[in-house]
């Protein structure tokens, strides 16, 4: 119970921090002192007071929109675990559940997006639904491998396979399908080298690009939403890499906490020396995490 | 008493137009009592399909001899059949109420009384396929089933519409062709037209059989590369027509299959793994398809493909559980198999009636044309958005369910031998999942969202009750499998521990589905949902209802947006279009620009139908080209004609003395 409540108030609260740490890793390395850890914060709490503008070509999709992709980021969160190895909801299967929740949420973004009438917007959410055609099997492919070598069909005990005993047969898989998995990352919660969050070229865009006309509390929903979304996604990965157990529960979650603003600031270091590929060739990037986490599952089936 | 009911569901489905014909063409009498008589045909079929899951979990059967020379007339309703004759006894009697509006009979006086003729044989007939248990019986009801849905689906007069009609007519019949063949064999094999469970089958002629099922049923399901039939039937029947054809019609290819799986004993793993992977082609070929089209039916059409592939791939599933002998992937493979039959043959039905309620008021298919519909048919777009996230396969909608339960299958079926097999089907699944995503936003957003492109919307409106109740109804449905799948498991259990192998289950008794696929979770995960989404919506009331309005979108500050600076559907999936190129490249003329002052200039753009003009055509053309020669056959006087028929005759005679069995 404890337990829960502890992972509700992390998937609650700490989001924002995450990105204000990509913040300010990225400040640091352009030799700038960077807006405030906090700062996201403050942006969604001022946000979310503003009033709001609503275009007349929009319908009630547009404001669904939000609420939806929030709604189903929040469910995601509870299906994986965070600082205890074990979720607050989990069952066989429910990482196809976590799966098709981000599907949900894709759905109803681009919805939106293209409620607007706008070019912008239309282009921002074909990009989005083009490049979730690569990241979605690979992610199947890393939820293959992993129940393929642990036998299970939760999330919870899939992302404990590298805390097995040892297997040399697992190493190579492991690390193909960990690199596969940061790839997604980047790609699902829309960093550099696939998308640039603080670009104002629109046609660059994908993200970005569809919440243009997103204001006042629907655009902090959206701000905290892609922030949850990127704390769920770097939960898998970390479960993974750095499956380290401790006696107190307490220092488990300070562990946790102390391991996804690590990640975060790994996120900022790629999008600090790395530039955003050409649209054209993201697909490519896709396709190569494809490769690694289908190789890693190949591996696994010899 | 339960075969009795069925029997008067039939006959209530197959009359339903005959009053019609006797009635003045602008009559619209007849048409309400073909309504009435298929509403009511429906509800005895549903009473006797509840009497026989509540009293008789085994069936009922019947069989009498006929005055046919060959076969009998043999009849039963088991657990399988009662799967697909629920369909039946849902979706056509709604849409014959839909119908009502649809195809108005003082509008469409020339054709409205035959396609309501047509329209009921096609129910009564498909109803018959379903419980037929005689080869020769089964024959005769699916030509009926066939030619029925040829006269329903060309009632619109046109062209393109007797184009698609030919195509559909020899397609079917090629495969009721490979059909005639495996009945042939199957008779060989067992001695008897009977489709009784085999006790043993020489290995080839049961690969032989299972080849010519795939094939012949593949032909009516719509299996890639014999899909070529499918979207042009579909786009251009009337769209009650195009609903009972992809949702229940389909269906019945599906069932052929199954049906002719199920009667024979040990399968070898080739049928499973060949049956997976031509479902995961289907299903991948079927959306991609889907993504290019520009026709909003023809999109529908495509991604029955696709959903046709999904339940090939579970149907698959099973048969490789049969001859594996793990009964849990029979169970898992085939209740997720069934449970999409359902829910494809609920959302694909709402998704082509709410089709054709933009069709009937816009006047067009094409959704370059059209845009911005949910603000003048608000209804209408809200069922749509239901039946699409459905089909995408999202929660909280029945699709889901039925797909996680495969999945669960595939993952189950990774510590087998056929690990690779399943893994593959497991990420199509979730390729095509995605794929369905951005064809069905592509599709409401195109027609539903933004601003209107061209005038074809401005007086459109919500249509009237005969066409909205269909479609809430049908919509109802989905959301209750979709928040409840446990609810209608039963059922669909039953029907999978009815396979040969599966009831074997005691060995591995500990095994159960509710612990294998809690389906309790996706029930109290749709909720949750639900009440999230509705805490967001009360949570921004406030500011919902003080937000200021009126003003265009602001995009990037552009000072006049016009509705035609949209992004429009196809380029939204060109993109998509791109990645799968090699498969499939629309044939678009390029748009040039010369000189610094451009006059005008036009881009077309027109989605091939690949299998159709690559390989049909010229297969067609070639057998074209062969057929002049049989003129030296066809002289035109009948006493050689007569002559004919009494040589071949003689050929048989002498041919069945010799002791060939026939």
């Amino acid at each position: 119970m404890i337990q829960t409540l502890i992972h509700l108030l992390v998937l609650l609260v700490l989001p924002p921090l995450l990105l204000g740490f990509i913040n300010k890793t990225k400040a640091l390395f352009a030799g700038r002192r960077g807006p405030p850890l906090l700062q996201v914060y403050f942006d969604i709490s001022k946000l979310l007071r503003k009033g709001l503008v609503l275009s007349e070509t929009t319908t009630w999709v547009f404001r669904a929109g939000p609420i939806v992709t929030l709604a189903s980021v929040a469910l995601a969160g509870l299906l994986v675990p965070l600082g205890s190895p074990l979720a607050p909801v989990a069952f066989a299967g429910d990482m196809i559940l976590f799966a098709y929740l981000l599907g949900l949420a894709r759905f109803f973004t681009t919805a939106a997006a293209l409620d607007t009438g706008s070019a912008f917007e239309g282009m921002g959410s074909a990009r989005e639904v083009t490049f979730a055609c690569l990241s979605e099997p690979a992610l199947f492919f890393v939820f293959l491998a992993l129940a393929k070598q642990t036998g299970s069909l939760s999330l919870g005990a899939m992302l404990g396979a590298s805390s097995l005993p040892f297997s040399a047969a697992f190493a190579a898989p492991l690390v193909l399908v960990c690199l596969g998995l940061f790839v997604i990352i980047l790609a699902e919660t829309c960093r550099i080298p696939v998308d640039d969050p603080t670009t104002h070229l629109e046609l660059t865009m994908i993200h970005e690009a569809m919440i243009l006309d997103h204001g006042g509390p629907l655009l902090g929903i959206i701000e905290y939403g892609s922030a949850m979304k990127l704390l769920v996604l770097e939960s898998l990965l970390l479960r993974l890499v750095l499956p380290l157990r401790f006696e107190s529960a307490w220092l488990e979650w300070g562990f946790f906490v102390a391991q996804a603003l690590l990640l975060s600031v790994a996120i900022g270091v790629v999008e600090s020396i790395m530039a955003r590929l050409r649209m054209r060739r993201v697909p490519y990037l896709l396709t190569g995490a494809l490769l690694l986490c289908g190789s890693g599952f190949v591996l696994l089936v010899r | 008493m339960i075969l009795t009911l069925i029997f008067a569901a039939i006959a209530a489905f197959a009359c339903s137009g005959l009053p019609g014909l006797f009635l003045p063409a602008r009559s619209r009498l007849g048409q309400r009592m073909a309504a009435l008589l298929m509403v009511a045909g429906g509800l005895l079929g549903l009473i006797a399909l509840g009497l026989s899951i509540a009293g008789r979990p085994e069936g009922a059967s019947l069989a009498a001899a006929w005055m046919m020379p060959r076969g009998s007339f043999a009849v039963a309703i088991d657990p399988l059949s009662s799967i697909f004759l629920a369909l039946i006894f849902i979706v056509p009697p709604l849409g014959s109420i839909y119908g009502l509006g649809y195809w108005d009979q003082v509008e469409h006086a020339r054709s409205g009384a035959r396609l309501a003729l047509a329209y009921g044989i096609l129910a009564g007939a498909m109803a018959m396929v379903a419980i037929a248990r005689d080869g020769m019986l089964f024959l005769i009801a699916w030509e009926l089933m066939a030619l029925a849905a040829y006269f329903a689906a060309t009632a619109d007069d046109g062209p393109e519409t007797r184009r698609a009609g030919w195509i559909y007519l020899i397609a079917t019949h090629i495969g009721t062709l490979c059909l005639f063949a495996m009945f042939a064999l199957w008779r060989r094999s067992t001695g008897a037209f009977a489709l009784l469970q085999a006790p043993a089958l020489p290995p080839e002629a049961a690969g032989a059989i299972f080849v010519l099922a795939l094939v012949g049923f593949g032909f009516k399901a719509g299996l890639v590369p014999l899909h070529v039939w499918l979207p042009g039937a579909h786009a251009n029947a009337p769209s009650h027509v195009s609903a009972v054809m992809s949702g229940v019609m389909l269906k019945m290819g599906v069932y052929g299959i199954l049906r002719m799986a199920s009667l024979m004993p040990q399968p070898p793993a080739w049928w499973g793994g060949t049956l997976m992977a031509a479902g995961a082609a289907t299903g991948v070929a079927g959306i991609v398809f889907a993504i290019a089209q520009a026709d909003i039916k023809r999109v529908l059409a495509y991604s029955s493909v696709e959903n046709v592939g999904i339940i090939a791939m579970g149907s698959g599933l099973a048969l490789l559980g049969s001859s594996l002998g793990r009964p849990e992937l029979i169970l898992l493979g085939l209740c997720g198999a069934l449970l999409h039959v359902w829910n494809h043959g609920l959302f694909k039905p709402l998704l082509f009636l709410g089709a054709g309620a933009v069709m009937n008021a816009t006047g067009t298919r094409e959704i370059e044309r059209l845009g911005g519909l949910a603000k003048r048919m608000p209804a209408v777009a809200a069922l749509f958005l239901a039946g699409s996230v459905a089909i995408c396969a999202l929660p909280p909608m029945n699709g889901f369910a039925s797909e996680w339960i495969l999945y669960i299958g595939f993952f189950r079926a990774l510590g087998s031998d056929s690990s690779a097999m399943a893994a593959t089907a497991a990420v199509a699944l979730a390729l095509i999942g995605a794929l369905a995503v951005a064809c069905f936003v592509r599709i409401y957003s195109g027609v539903f969202l933004g601003l209107p492109r061209g005038d074809s919307g401005a007086r459109a409106c919500d249509p009237g009750a005969s066409l909205l109740v269909p479609m809430a109804a049908l919509a109802l449905g989905c959301a209750a499998i979709g928040l409840a799948p446990s609810l209608i498991l039963p059922a669909v259990l039953a029907a999978a521990r009815s396979w040969p192998g599966a009831g074997l289950a005691t060995g591995e008794a500990a095994f159960s589905l509710a612990q294998a696929a809690p389906l309790g979770w996706i029930s109290r995960a749709g909720l949750a949902l639900i009440a999230l989404c509705a805490l967001g919506f009360l949570a921004t009331r406030r500011a919902r209802s003080r937000a200021a309005r009126g003003r265009p979108t602001w995009d990037c500050g552009y000072a006049a947006p016009t509705p035609r600076m949209q992004y429009t559907a196809s380029s939204f999936g060109l993109s998509i279009v791109g990645l799968f190129s090699p498969l499939r490249a629309p044939k678009n003329r390029r748009l040039s620009v010369k000189g610094y002052f451009p006059g005008e200039s036009r881009l077309e753009g027109k989605p091939p139908a690949l299998a159709l003009d690559r390989v049909a055509r010229p297969l067609g053309l070639a057998i074209d080209r062969f057929l002049p020669r049989l003129h030296l056959l066809q002289r035109g006087q009948t006493h050689l004609y007569l002559l004919y028929v009494l040589v071949i005759t003689i050929v048989l005679l002498a041919v069945g003395g010799l002791g060939v069995p026939l």
